[in-house]
């Protein structure tokens, strides 16, 4: 099982992530950890009329919470921020290639898309509280 | 009837089912996860199944034959504790549900009552989170200070740090763990409790680590306060014990009101019960601490010396061969007169919870995270580590299996 789960790509975004980094001009930064395991996810976003201009992330723990984190990145850049709500489990297990994950470990990959899916809300909440509310109460995971 | 020599450890095994147990499709299970909470042996599964069965019964109250049964073998396990940390007597100790929550009811009842602002308690850097919260919460809310000893890069306490913090004279408290649960450290209390005493400051020490390891003597020892749990040896969850000297006990007011704890009850008064009822209040968990004595009975038979020596055994043999693994780095002392059955590590930059999934597919139960002691992980300069820790069942071979599982996964990430 562990040949399945550390294979090339996820050990690749692990020691080489992609867009790790602060974002000086960040519109919106948000941090949450996992109690459990002690992962640390931080992910700041420039946003360009609703679209997602760059999105940065940074943090520490095991190989699936940072390679899923550095994937996700690559995944919404430039996506409209709106549509990260939309942003299922099986839409994140899909991306990193890891469907079987046993139930401790499938938050260590969730963790990233539920930083961000805060970060959408943070965005909205100074800027349009009434569709933040909405956009929370409508974000699966939340 | 105590036995002499070596751990007969095959005839030990044959007394815990679980350790036939199958996992990851068919790898037999290595248990070396023993700091969390050990493995129990039939005796106390028995004991509890014994207890429902056939004389389930509430205690202390009720004069109908199921319940005195069951209050005398609720008090017989009192008995058996007593004895096996060598109490002056049985209103010594008061039952919990955990060491934390022992911890917590001196906190709440002594601490209370005798922390004023600006006093200080003296804790260390290498404290469980449950020696270390309810210091926190007490002191912000009595305006007090919390000062911590450190901990050098062998893994030793720094100890000449109490001299400066003890001659304050505004400590009322030193509290300290008998056995670090990450580095293993066995921590010289008894000059901790000597140094604390010469000052008038009483001490708690935190045994849950080493009173399931090694022969604990609280007379001898001389601290005022004691934790420990049962779970963490070979005894069921749910229980923990709070060791308080008699004349300490005596002041303390009372932690949870209710049932049990008290003599007479009046619209505005209460008159509480004896020691150590009176620190009991609710119905206790009857059924678990009856199974403990099961579990006493088990440790007694095979003499706490024995444990010791075979833990000893084993943590040499796999301080030796984990750090034989390239790219390992090992915490805490080295010297096993140091230390006890427990063996932190990282490998490379291997997370230890890739390691942890690794070791699973192998059959092999460790622990991975920060152990509830994320002040010493600072102090470390680490986000988690891997522990691996012993008990009366383990085997060297088993120690062989994860080594093994460690060489998994260093060819699994290229180390």
């Amino acid at each position: 099982m562990s040949d399945d789960i550390y294979r090339e790509i996820i050990l690749d975004h692990y020691r080489n992530p992609r867009n790790k980094g602060k974002l000086p001009e960040a519109d919106v930064s948000i941090h949450d950890s996992n109690p459990l395991c002690g992962d640390e996810i931080d992910i700041h976003l420039k946003v360009d009329g609703d679209k997602i201009k760059d999105i940065k992330f940074e943090g520490r723990g095991c190989a699936i919470s940072q390679a899923s984190a550095s994937m996700l990145t690559e995944m919404v850049q430039g996506k409209l921020l709106t549509s990260v709500k939309d942003l299922s489990k099986d839409d994140i297990l899909e991306n990193i290639g890891l469907m079987n994950l046993g139930p401790a470990r499938i938050k260590c990959a969730l963790l990233s898309l539920k930083v961000l899916k805060l970060g959408m809300v943070k965005y909205y909440a100074d800027r349009d509280p009434a569709s933040a509310k909405k956009l929370h109460d409508d974000s699966k995971g939340l | 009837m105590m036995q002499k020599g070596a751990l007969n450890v095959e005839k030990i095994r044959a007394d815990f089912p679980i350790l036939n147990r199958k996992i990851s499709g068919g790898k037999t299970l290595v248990y070396l996860d023993n700091a969390a909470t050990t493995q129990k042996p039939l005796a106390v599964i028995d004991a509890i199944h014994d207890y429902y069965m056939n004389y389930n019964s509430n205690i202390h109250r009720a004069v109908h034959q199921l319940a005195e049964e069951a209050t005398i073998a609720f008090e017989k396990t009192r008995e058996k504790v007593a004895k096996f940390i060598n109490a002056k007597s049985t209103e010594e100790i008061i039952f919990t549900r955990n060491a934390t929550e022992a911890i917590n009811l001196v906190a709440y009842s002594w601490g209370r009552a005798n922390v004023k602002k600006d006093d200080k308690i003296v804790i260390t850097e290498i404290e469980h989170h449950s020696n270390i919260v309810p210091w926190q919460i007490l002191t912000s809310e009595k305006g007090a200070k919390l000062e911590y000893i450190g901990v050098d890069d062998n893994g030793y306490l720094k100890i000449h740090e109490y001299k400066n913090h003890l001659d304050s004279n505004k400590v009322k408290l030193v509290s300290v763990t008998h056995m670090s649960n990450v580095l293993g450290t066995i921590v010289p209390v008894n000059d901790i409790i000597k140094m604390s005493h010469e000052r008038g400051i009483p001490v708690l020490i935190d045994g849950a680590q080493s009173v399931p390891h090694m022969t604990v003597d609280v007379q001898k020892m001389d601290c005022d306060f004691m934790a420990f749990s049962a779970h963490k040896m070979l005894g069921p969850t749910g229980v923990g014990i709070l060791y308080v000297k008699r004349d300490i006990l005596e002041k303390m007011p009372p932690f949870i009101g209710g049932g049990d704890m008290i003599k007479e009850v009046h619209k505005y008064e209460t008159r509480y019960n004896d020691l150590p009822f009176k620190f009991e209040g609710g119905t206790p968990n009857i059924a678990d601490v009856i199974g403990f004595a099961a579990a006493i009975d088990y440790l007694d038979d095979l003499g706490m010396d024995r444990v010791r020596e075979h833990e000893i055994e084993l943590t040499k043999y796999a301080i030796d061969r984990i750090s034989g693994v390239k790219g390992v780095t090992l915490y805490g002392p080295r010297n096993t007169k140091d230390r006890g059955g427990v063996v932190s590590f990282n490998i490379g930059d291997i997370h230890p919870h890739d390691l942890a999934t690794i070791m699973n597919d192998h059959g092999v139960a460790i622990r991975s995270g920060h152990h509830c002691a994320q002040v010493l992980m600072e102090r470390l300069d680490v986000a988690a580590t891997s522990r691996a820790s012993f008990y009366i069942y383990n085997t060297k071979e088993e120690i062989d299996t994860l080594i093994d599982a460690l060489e998994e996964a260093r060819r699994l990430f290229k180390i």
